[in-house]
């Protein structure tokens, strides 16, 4: 695709910290020209961006408008059944094309002056491009397609659709590694139906969003929900693995494969006191896959994330908003074969996620309360030692392997 | 003797209203008595409920639940010190039957930080069915649907709406 030049493809704005990627400088959070940089080298350049499900445009002629980094994209599904995206902006004057969040259409027409487009993202139409009865109009030569919406390169991976605008980001399978590649599937291995969705703003980077994710250490302290009811407990079965060139990654552990105190032994808070739910219900779940795991968190460079926790599945899309703000948009599933049961323990394991969440509620703050400690200390670094200095999958979840991944990612696309 | 509209009326917006105060008032404990032992409380966008899609932000199920969420609240979730500011009003009572009202009401809350910070933090209607005394003396929810008009939730939703 071309790229054309801008001022953030200047040398990098900054040097990284001489210890590598046990360390990150806090002004990643907090520099414009960071910022400005990330949405050329990673959103704008070889990296997968998710973009919806496949369910999500359930039939001929219908859109959906979602984001690659601050560009705005619409996704279609043509008359053919056929999967596009194109940029949301009209050839013209740069008009938003699709205004809805999603709806049925056979050509999309900009409100501003009637350009048409087709499902492709093709200009069919401009009004009055002749004049009115022979004066005004275009001249014969003008040709104002070539300031068309950019089209993306979809690739449709099991009901989830990515686009990126690079013809160099390898395919879905080899950007997520083998072993992720394999945790994506076992969740997304028939057609799903969306359920619904909400949006969390969140008060900081889009950054410290994907190293909270990849942050498997964090889990069982910062989330006491879990803790408490030994849904998730660092000392139970699972690991890290890490995938890609470092920038996709899933954890995953395995319910009742623990019964040590260790929590306890460390005087840890999410251990202290104790209280059982009155209506144990609400985390009951079925192992639906076969094989125990009862908690899978994959995270994908630059900004989606696939969650299962117990029965509820979810798609996040992780938007940036600007230095300090981001859209964190969820989109929760179950399978079209679900039956009536499933349906309502899926809704009701919903209390675990989103920003009422028993369990993801504090993800919100704390994302926040980093971007709020740091306005002081552009200059100063995070200590990201857990695990060691490496990049490779772990089966200890006590360990920042994955962050140091995301790390790893964003620096090589930076070029920093 | 069954109720008549005027004392059918007053009942709703005394619970309406007592139920705000309890929230406002940092009262979580009282929260799931507003409610009938197998009482409903939901949270649903206003996208989501209009499209027919039944994705809760928040729901429970009985009184049972709510107490577990407000023990989650109290104990296990971690939250900036807030407090909210309900005011609700527009409340069209009908009668289903001798004991049964449905009541339709607009909300908008205020979320204040405890640095001071305040925001407009949801706005939106609640959707009740509320089981009645003969008398109307009492009144209790048998199912609470929170809509909220916006789909953007800033940060957290920890204290119920």
């Amino acid at each position: 695709m071309n790229t054309t030049a801008s001022p953030s493809a200047a040398a990098p704005p900054r040097a990284w910290p001489a210890e590598g990627l046990t360390r990150v400088p806090y002004w990643v959070y907090q520099d414009e020209a960071i910022y400005a940089r990330e949405q050329e080298k990673i959103f704008r350049g070889a990296s997968w961006s998710f973009l919806c499900l496949d369910a999500e445009l359930p039939g001929p002629n219908t859109y959906r408008t979602s984001d690659i980094g601050d560009m705005p994209v619409v996704v279609t599904r043509d008359a053919e059944g056929v999967l596009h995206a194109f940029e949301n902006r009209c050839a013209h004057r740069g008009a938003l094309l699709a205004l809805k969040r999603s709806g049925e259409a056979k050509e999309i027409a900009c409100i501003y002056h009637n350009w048409t487009y087709d499902l492709k993202g093709n200009l069919q139409g401009v009004a009055f491009r002749r004049g009115v009865a022979g004066k005004g109009g275009m001249p014969a030569d003008a040709k104002p397609e070539c300031n068309a919406p950019r089209k993306l390169r979809l690739e449709l991976y099991h009901g989830v659709v990515f686009g990126t605008l690079s013809d160099q980001t390898p395919p879905m399978e080899e950007y997520l590694g083998p072993e992720v590649a394999a945790k994506f599937k076992r969740v997304m291995n028939r057609p799903v139906k969306p359920l619904g969705g909400y949006t969390q703003i969140l008060n900081s980077n889009w950054k410290l969003y994907l190293e909270n994710v990849k942050d498997s250490y964090h889990a069982s302290l910062l989330h006491l929900f879990f803790a408490k009811f030994r849904i998730n407990r660092l000392t139970h079965k699972g690991g890290v693995l890490v995938g890609g060139d470092g920038g996709s990654h899933v954890s995953f552990s395995h319910e009742g494969t623990s019964s040590g105190n260790e929590y306890e032994k460390a005087g840890l808070r999410s251990a202290a006191g104790g209280f059982t739910l009155e209506a144990p219900q609400l985390v009951a779940s079925v192992d639906e896959w076969g094989d125990g795991g009862t908690i899978q968190i994959l995270g994908m460079f630059p900004g989606f994330v696939l969650q299962q926790i117990k029965n509820c599945l979810a798609v996040r899309r992780v938007v940036p908003r600007g230095v300090n703000q981001t859209e964190l948009l969820w989109t929760v599933f179950g399978y079209a074969d679900d039956d009536e049961a499933m349906l309502q323990r899926r809704l009701l394991q919903a209390n675990l996620i989103g920003p009422a969440g028993f369990i993801s509620m504090e993800d919100g703050a704390a994302t926040g309360f980093v971007q709020r400690g740091v306005a002081g200390a552009h200059d100063y670094n995070s200590f990201v030692e857990m695990g060691g200095a490496g990049v490779a999958s772990d089966e200890s979840r006590v360990t920042e392997t994955s962050v140091r991944g995301f790390w790893q990612a964003w620096r090589r696309r930076m070029e920093m | 003797m069954a109720a008549n509209a005027i004392e059918r009326q007053f009942a709703v917006e005394q619970l309406l209203a007592r139920y705000a105060q309890a929230l406002d008032g940092d009262a979580l404990e009282s929260w799931p008595d507003f409610f009938v032992e197998q009482g409903r409380y939901r949270i649903l966008t206003a996208e989501n409920y209009s499209q027919g899609l039944p994705l809760p932000l928040v729901q429970a199920d009985s009184r049972a639940m709510l107490r577990d969420r407000v023990a989650a609240l109290r104990h296990a979730n971690i939250y900036e010190a807030q407090h909210y500011r309900h005011v609700v009003s527009c409340t069209v009572v009908e009668k289903v039957d001798a004991q049964t009202v449905t009541a339709v009401s607009n909300f908008m809350v205020a979320r204040i930080m405890h640095d001071g910070a305040t925001t407009l933090f949801a706005t939106g209607r609640y959707l009740d069915r509320i089981r009645l005394s003969n008398d109307a003396a009492e009144a209790k929810f048998e199912e609470r649907l929170v809509i909220l008009d916006s789909s953007r939730i800033d940060t957290l939703l920890a204290i119920p709406l």
